[in-house]
């Protein structure tokens, strides 16, 4: 594995420019800043990541993390710096776009639709990111994107709960439907905000199944406190520091990293 | 895995399972309701309650399914109402246009639609009371318009004798055949409620108003889903504001005023903002308390005209004991006789 850059100067001539247009890189972050009032959430972040690439993003508490990931997916506009998703720059598009694109994100807290059932969820998630979005037609019952949703939830262990309202799930059934929501229709990147909290030991498991065995062509960022689970899924480690970039690396050389265990693993964590 | 689909297909219940018995009985009640009910019930409690109702039901859709409360539902379906007495025929024959009813009727809908959709444009930029606000704002500005207006609202006065075209030989104005066509409209109206609310629009609509922002997440455009909302609830307000209109045989600033204009708010609340058959029943509890709360108030040696303190009373009361509405307290009385039934509460499906 090998050190991705962190910090490439500014583009300073068309061949450069091009070459980052054509370059296929999955997401592209160059010195994204957020800040809210005086404090900055994020400052000058820059990141690549290659289609396929499965990243882990730690860092302590405040450290930016979630905030880049809504910096990502477009819940807020960065400040100042370019985000481009498969080579497009879409710094300044809505999250439904960005979504349409490929891209899918998973929450922290569980954002889902309480009053639908695990069934409906799902289905919108299909169809969110489909043609039809606005049909008033009901789908007809060989629909293919009801028969995908039914594969999701298999996919997730859910099927028992299908047709519960969401509302009435258990937390950890909750976690599942998230990952099910991100899965839907053709993903090609995926944000993976702490699946794993709150999780038992057997979900959690189970969730580090999920994660490696998605497709090869489905690269994700994974925020996630437990190393156990982080490092067993992710081939590449960026840590964040007070908003900012501080160490990029593999897995082992993050864990074996001195400043690292100070700042990170040294307070009783891993 | 497509083994698995077709299981869960054929399990699905027939239409006549899927019903309950007391829905048959309901359906079939009204349908043979003018066999033995007086004109005056059929054309001006019926007939009345299905047209608050469908304009309520637009109410519902918009607050049940979308979150929104939107105060401007009377008026779309008021200016729908004016809109076929101008194109159409009325006893002002200086601004009627005396268009046929094939072509004044739709372009009525789709004018007020269009409208409906504008303001529902603006209004979803906003969020809980503030929709409440523009939307009031938008329909007292409506009321002043075409009170002062007289170039084409004709001002005060209005449109008189604006009557449903003679369509098969009937005077639809007839208690009976007034009674089948509101029932129809209602009906249709209900149905197209209940089916959208399953199709993908409906169930988006049903996520942006749990979680707006993960909809957004999923790739659904928040704001078009909001503004097509309001299209789609205008239609039936529309449909609901000339049915009125015949109904009354008029129209006026009066049609669409602001007491109206909540009344819809109050009869949607009143009988249940979750599901389409509450603005209904809202509706006929409200047009029973206007039609025979003067004689009971009467009865009690009372100034008839205070009908309105009855029907603000039975708000409160409703709305106190349950913020669902009535179908509220029947869902509440209907889970505690199942909790008595089974103490355990634990064997049900």
């Amino acid at each position: 594995m090998t050190l991705t850059q962190t910090r490439p100067g500014p583009v300073r001539n068309t061949a450069e420019r091009l070459s980052s247009v054509s370059s296929g890189n999955a997401l592209e972050l160059r010195g994204v800043t957020k800040l809210f009032g005086a404090l900055a959430a994020i400052s000058d972040v820059t990141l690549t990541v290659r289609p396929g690439e499965r990243r882990a993003v730690l860092g302590s508490n405040g450290a930016g993390k979630t905030t880049l990931f809504n910096c990502v997916t477009g819940d807020f506009l960065p400040t100042s710096g370019t985000i481009r998703l498969f080579g497009e720059d879409v710094t300044s598009f809505p999250a439904h776009e960005r979504i349409r694109r490929g891209l899918r994100r998973t929450y922290q807290i569980s954002l889902l639709f309480g009053g639908l059932t695990v069934a409906d969820n799902v289905y919108l998630a299909c169809r969110g990111v489909s043609r039809g979005r606005f049909s008033l037609l009901r789908p007809r019952i060989n629909d293919v994107l009801v028969a995908r949703a039914t594969e999701l939830i298999e996919a997730v262990h859910l099927t028992p709960a299908r047709d519960t309202l969401v509302a009435n799930l258990s937390y950890g059934q909750q976690r599942q439907l998230e990952i099910a929501l991100a899965l839907a229709g053709a993903p090609r990147f995926i944000l993976f905000d702490e699946p794993a909290a709150g999780l038992s030991p057997t979900e959690r498991a189970e969730l580090v199944s999920i994660l490696t065995g998605l497709p090869a062509h489905i690269g994700f960022i994974i925020i996630e406190h437990d190393m156990d689970v982080a490092l067993r899924v992710a081939e590449s480690v960026t840590m964040l520091h007070n908003g900012r970039v501080f160490k990029e690396g593999t897995p082992e050389e993050i864990e074996n990293d001195a400043e690292v265990q100070e700042l990170y693993l040294g307070n009783g964590h891993g | 895995m497509t083994y698995a689909i077709r299981t869960t297909t054929t399990a699905q219940p027939t239409l006549l399972e899927k019903v309950p018995p007391l829905s048959w009985a309901l359906a079939l009640l009204l349908l043979v309701m003018p066999l033995f009910a007086s004109n005056f019930v059929l054309f001006q409690i019926f007939g009345w309650t299905f047209i608050l109702g469908m304009i309520g039901l637009s109410l519902m859709f918009l607050a049940g399914y979308g979150g929104m409360v939107s105060l401007i539902q009377m008026t779309v379906g008021g200016l729908a109402g004016y809109m076929v007495a101008i194109l159409g025929t009325s006893g002002v024959p200086t601004i009627s246009l005396g268009w046929p009813w094939w072509l004044y009727i739709p372009v009525a809908i789709l004018i007020a639609a269009v409208f409906g959709t504008l303001v529902g444009a603006l209004a979803v930029r906003t969020e809980g009371i503030y929709t409440i606000m523009i939307t009031l704002a938008i329909a007292s500005a409506f009321f002043y318009f075409t009170r002062q207006n007289y170039g084409l609202f004709n001002g005060y006065t209005g449109f008189n004798r604006v009557v449903p075209p003679d369509l098969f030989g009937l005077d639809w104005r007839q208690a009976t055949p007034f009674y089948y066509l509101t029932l129809t409209c209602a009906a249709l109206s209900y149905f197209a409620v209940v089916y959208v609310a399953r199709s993908p629009f409906g169930l988006a609509l049903q996520g942006v108003r749990d979680n707006p922002r993960r909809m957004g997440a999923l790739g659904f455009s928040v704001t078009a889903h909001r503004i097509l909302a309001y299209t789609f609830s205008s239609v039936i307000a529309a449909v609901g504001g000339i049915l009125l209109v015949w109904q009354n045989a008029q129209v006026s600033p009066g049609t669409a005023g602001i007491p109206q204009v909540i009344d819809i708010l109050v009869i949607a609340v009143v009988g249940g903002i979750r599901r389409p058959i509450g603005p209904f029943i809202g509706a006929l509890i409200y047009v029973l308390l206007r039609v025979y709360s003067p004689d009971v108030l009467l009865a009690f040696g009372l100034s008839g005209e205070r009908f309105k303190l009855l029907i603000g009373l039975g708000f409160l009361v409703i709305v106190f004991f349950s913020p669902d509405g009535v179908l509220g307290l029947w869902e509440k009385y209907k889970a505690r006789r199942e909790k008595q039934a089974d103490p355990l509460r634990g064997g049900r499906p």
